[in-house]
């Protein structure tokens, strides 16, 4: 077995796990019953699918001898955005009154993302 | 190397086949979403199936040239999201 065969057939392995994390990830997006557990599947596709169909083009790119591993930089990317934009996304389900509201916290008087910031509640006051 | 070179094709075509399945059933969310968060997930997820589907496009034709596009199509992806989830969320953008 020369490292050419051995290549293609890693780069087959990760084609084959990339997609079945992406079809595992939708068809939960698909077939949870709440808005917070259909926003738990997805995150799946992000990572670990698309970072597999990278990592699959990184290893055809040394397959074919044209080698290139630009693909970390959008890894990357991605890996940074994916927990951001879920934040976002938990936010709106959690200002909308989507899901169930968190129990009170122990200390504070309530979460901080639910919380008014002081500059706002003047100008609250002030409009009325 | 046949046998190898068979096997790839194979898992090129499960590949393409599963992306583009994903993309109609994260559709079907999109349209049948109740709620604007599952709406907002489920165009983010058909932005990140979309760079699948040009990753492995640049798999198959075995050139690098798609690599800027994915590049491209992941910062718009994340800015259009976030961008969405702000407007739900506070009427407004840039404040």
């Amino acid at each position: 077995m020369s490292a050419d065969i051995i290549g293609t057939y890693a780069v087959a392995f990760c084609l084959l796990i990339g997609s079945f994390f992406t079809i595992v990830g939708v068809i939960g997006l698909l077939k949870f019953n709440t808005p917070m557990s259909r926003l738990h599947a997805p995150t799946k596709v992000g990572t670990v699918g698309i970072g597999m169909l990278l990592a699959a083009s990184m290893l055809h790119s040394f397959v074919i001898g044209q080698t290139s591993i630009h693909e970390l930089l959008i890894m990357g990317f991605l890996f940074v955005t994916a927990p951001i934009s879920a934040n976002f996304i938990a936010k709106v389900n959690i200002h909308r009154g989507d899901c169930e509201t968190p129990p009170s916290p122990l200390q504070d008087d309530t979460w901080s993302t639910l919380n008014t910031p002081q500059e706002d509640r003047k100008n609250e006051a002030a409009g009325q | 190397m046949t046998t190898a070179l068979w096997v790839f094709d194979i898992a090129m075509i499960v590949t393409f086949v599963t992306l583009g399945l994903s993309q109609i059933l994260s559709m079907v969310r999109l349209v049948i979403g109740p709620t604007p968060g599952d709406r907002i997930l489920a165009v983010d997820t058909m932005v990140i199936n979309g760079l699948g589907i040009v990753i492995a496009l640049g798999i198959y034709q075995g050139v690098q040239i798609y690599f800027e596009v994915s590049l491209l199509i992941t910062m718009l992806g994340f800015v259009s999201t976030v961008a969405l989830a702000r407007f739900v969320l506070r009427g407004d953008i840039i404040e």
